[in-house]
């Protein structure tokens, strides 16, 4: 299953290293993994979209607990939760298409950011789904370039993720 | 007061109450040296290669249960040390390793002896640092003492650029009392319901088996494993790495347990319906085929490290938690509880091992002229008492050193179990020697294993660390050629030793005292004259029967009720 995984890590030299480092080593997933820091200067947020079996989630996450520089850390698809990713995504735009793309825009709620004579840069913020039924809508043979952020995330009620 | 960097490490160490580390000096830690030429509390001891220094403070740790502190220089210092760093690691070992680095203005300039020290190590330490600044050296320092000792044990690097160590610069040094780390806080002591739990299912057992491993020598809770174990009356069988915590000679033993344990073990682990892990990690070592392991047992884990519960195999009742304060509470519950296993269900389980030993797994065949290597360890056994301090290095002569040298007493079967480092044992044994003066020690080894670390015979002289070693030459890797006899259809591939060196010679050019001994019938007498030389390191070239296999073997993707036995067991 798809788990997305929040931590809060020390905001020090080589901390992202130890991260990437763990799931290189134990031969772990990584769909995506986003990092910057908080409000807290001295802390990180790093999110984690990985996929495992329930064993493995569960070895995932007990070995990021375990290293020293993670101070916390939730598993964010065991509650309501909010994911959010931005996309860049350049697609071919002629003749028709173009109308076609702007409205298709629109319904994504995506904004057109770059204009030529062949082609849009649409930017695009969404969930996993979201973003992939753009690309299918658009169609393989329309897009140029795809640059996506990865993913961030963030429980739904108050319950939060602080030291 | 204040102090240049390289009186604040010395400062701190002594502050950490740290008598003795091991090293070699460089470029990088110039500085460093030369602090430690100007004090008194520390004393170094100067090894001949960087992965010696490792060993030796990683035997030091093992048999002490203090941090042992290492001392290296840059680049391939460092990378040296990182074989005994991967070494305690695998085995959880409180460890302190310094490494010099280049001046920091220099880092990433692939400056003269620079390696990525930290990005080197990270994946085989518990934890490691880069020092920043002059000003967080001593903080830096509580840190990684903290670290390597508390919760699972294990090695931590501190990576100091040179600049930060210069005569030069002074700040005002004060060691802090305390640390402070917001991410990390080991467990202690393990949740009460779940110790419920496990009482609950303990005493009402019908096949119970007690399978302890290493945590429970690293928690320095042998005592409370045997009030445990004794109260219960259940049978216990050990790990290669948690020999001695529970005494060898007492009849509840039935051994160690694995692809090289006894068969009883094995089999009881295979039958029995409770089982009680304690500061054990289900090694593949140990579970074989992880499908057929303990298939009708419920399983208690007990450890104190969360990553280890379930990691390889499900169990039902987890316990996070330091082993001695967990063995304590479930002591006294199970003391103050009514209830019992049923005594008649636990009489039959008894009588169903005590058929099991009856089978005698561990006997082998003795022989007029060649001398095998289990007999020597016997021996070994008989003129130390069952007293010495064993470090072994990696092969058949490790196995039959665990199997037949009885240990009662915890932290003296040093050896390398997780990562299996040939080249362990005769640094590991200095480091025991150096720590115990007084203690016996002895090196069980190969002519293999011993010539990756031989240079330290010359260590052994200047310190004076009278060790015994006990090769057993069987002009083999005899490990890999077992496997090449079992697996192969006997194509001994580079397995043999060819060109070896005369064993006494070198002992003798490294000043120390050689023996060879190659008839059964001076064994004894050999080994009673070399530990009759106290202050003197015996190197003892035993030549042994070169066909001799370690038995019982449960082959790769087996279970535990599939052993291959000893065939001279068969004949008898
Ligand atoms: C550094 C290292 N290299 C290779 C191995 C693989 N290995 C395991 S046992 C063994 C043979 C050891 O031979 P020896 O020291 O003579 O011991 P014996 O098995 O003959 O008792 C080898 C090569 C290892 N464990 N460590
Ligand atoms: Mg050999």
């Amino acid at each position: 299953m798809r788990h997305v995984i929040s931590i809060l890590m020390e905001n020090e030299a080589g901390a992202l290293s130890r991260v990437a480092g763990l799931f290189s080593a134990r031969g772990y997933n990584i769909e995506s993994l986003t990092v910057a820091p908080t409000d807290d200067p001295t802390l990180s947020r790093m999110t984690i979209v990985t996929s495992g079996t329930e064993r493995i989630i569960e070895q995932i996450i007990k070995q990021l607990n375990k290293l020293v520089s993670v101070a916390k850390l939730t598993d964010l698809t065991e509650v309501p939760f909010i994911e959010r990713e931005i996309m860049l995504v350049k697609v071919r735009a002629v003749d028709a298409g173009r109308e076609e793309l702007k409205r298709l825009c629109d319904i994504f709620r995506g904004k057109i950011l770059d204009v030529t004579d062949v082609s849009y840069v649409v930017e695009l913020t969404g969930d996993d789904h979201k973003l992939r039924a753009f690309l299918d809508t658009v169609g393989a043979d329309n897009v140029i370039e795809v640059a996506r952020s990865g993913a961030t995330g963030i429980a739904r009620g108050d319950k939060s993720l602080k030291v | 007061m204040e102090l240049s960097g390289g009186e604040i490490l010395m400062e701190s160490l002594k502050e950490e109450g740290v008598e003795l580390i091991f090293g070699y000096p460089g470029g990088a830690v110039l500085h460093i040296y030369d602090a430690l030429y100007q004090q008194n509390s520390v004393k170094h001891i100067l090894v001949r290669h960087e992965q010696a220094a490792t060993h030796a403070a990683d035997g030091y740790a093992r048999a002490t249960g203090k941090p042992g502190v290492v001392l290296v220089t840059s680049g391939p210092g460092a990378t040296n040390a990182v074989t005994g760093i991967a070494t305690a690691f695998m085995d959880s070992i409180p460890m302190v390793v310094i490494s010099g680095q280049v001046q920091s203005r220099f880092i990433g300039s692939d400056a003269f002896q620079e390696v990525d020290c930290v990005g080197i190590t990270r994946p085989c330490v518990k934890h490691n640092f880069l020092v920043d600044s002059l000003e967080n050296m001593a903080d830096t320092i509580k840190k990684a003492f903290h670290v390597a000792t508390t919760g699972r044990p294990g090695p931590v690097v501190i990576d100091v650029p040179k600049d930060f160590t210069a005569p030069g610069e002074k700040i005002p040094f004060d060691y802090p009392k305390t640390v402070e780390m917001r991410s990390y806080s080991p467990p202690t002591h393990g949740h009460p319901g779940q110790i419920r739990k496990a009482v609950d299912l303990i005493l009402s057992a019908k096949q119970p088996m007690i399978y302890s491993g290493g945590g429970v020598i690293l928690g320095n809770a042998s005592e409370q494993l045997r009030a445990f174990t004794r109260e219960l009356g259940y049978p216990i069988t050990q790990t290669l790495m948690g020999l001695g915590a529970y005494p060898a000679s007492d009849k509840q033993n039935i051994g160690m347990l694995g692809m090289h344990g006894t068969y009883e073990a094995n089999i009881a682990m295979h039958e029995c319906d409770v089982l009680i892990a304690i500061g054990a990690r289900f090694d593949d070592r140990v579970t074989g085929e992880v499908e057929s392991f303990c298939p009708n047992a419920k399983i208690i884990h007990v450890d104190i490290d969360p990553a280890s519960i379930s990691k390889n195999v499900t169990v039902d009742v987890p316990i996070v938690g330091d082993v001695g304060p967990v063995l304590d509470a479930m002591l006294e519950q199970i003391k103050a509880s009514e209830k019992r296993a049923d005594p008649a269900d636990i009489a039959t389980w008894w009588s169903k091992i005590k058929t099991w030993q009856s089978g005698d797994c561990m006997k082998y065949d003795l022989s007029d002229t060649l001398i095998k290597p289990q007999a020597v360890v016997e021996s070994l056994w008989r003129a130390t008492k069952g007293e010495a301090y064993i470090a072994s290095d990696v092969g058949q002569h490790q196995m039959w050193a665990a199997q037949y040298y009885g240990f009662d007493k915890p932290n003296r079967w040093i050896n390398s179990g997780g990562l299996g480092t040939m080249g362990f044992g005769l640094p590991a044994a200095m480091g025991v020697a150096l720590a115990k003066p007084d203690a016996t020690v002895a090196c069980i080894t190969g002519e293999a294993s011993i010539q990756m670390c031989i240079q330290e015979l010359s260590t052994c002289l200047q310190y004076n660390t009278p060790i015994k070693i006990i090769n057993l030459n069987n002009r083999y890797m005899g490990m890999v050629r077992q496997w090449q006899e079992f697996s192969y259809e006997k194509r001994y591939s580079h397995s043999y030793m060819d060109a070896l060196p005369d064993f006494v010679k070198l002992a003798e050019s490294y000043g120390h005292v050689g023996m060879n001994i190659e008839n059964p019938s001076d064994v004894d007498a050999a080994l009673d004259e070399a530990f009759a030389m106290k202050d003197r390191l015996v190197f003892m070239n035993f030549v042994t029967d070169q066909s001799e296999n370690v038995y019982p073997m449960i082959e790769a993707g087996k279970g535990h009720h599939e052993m291959r036995l000893n065939p001279a067991r068969e004949l008898a």
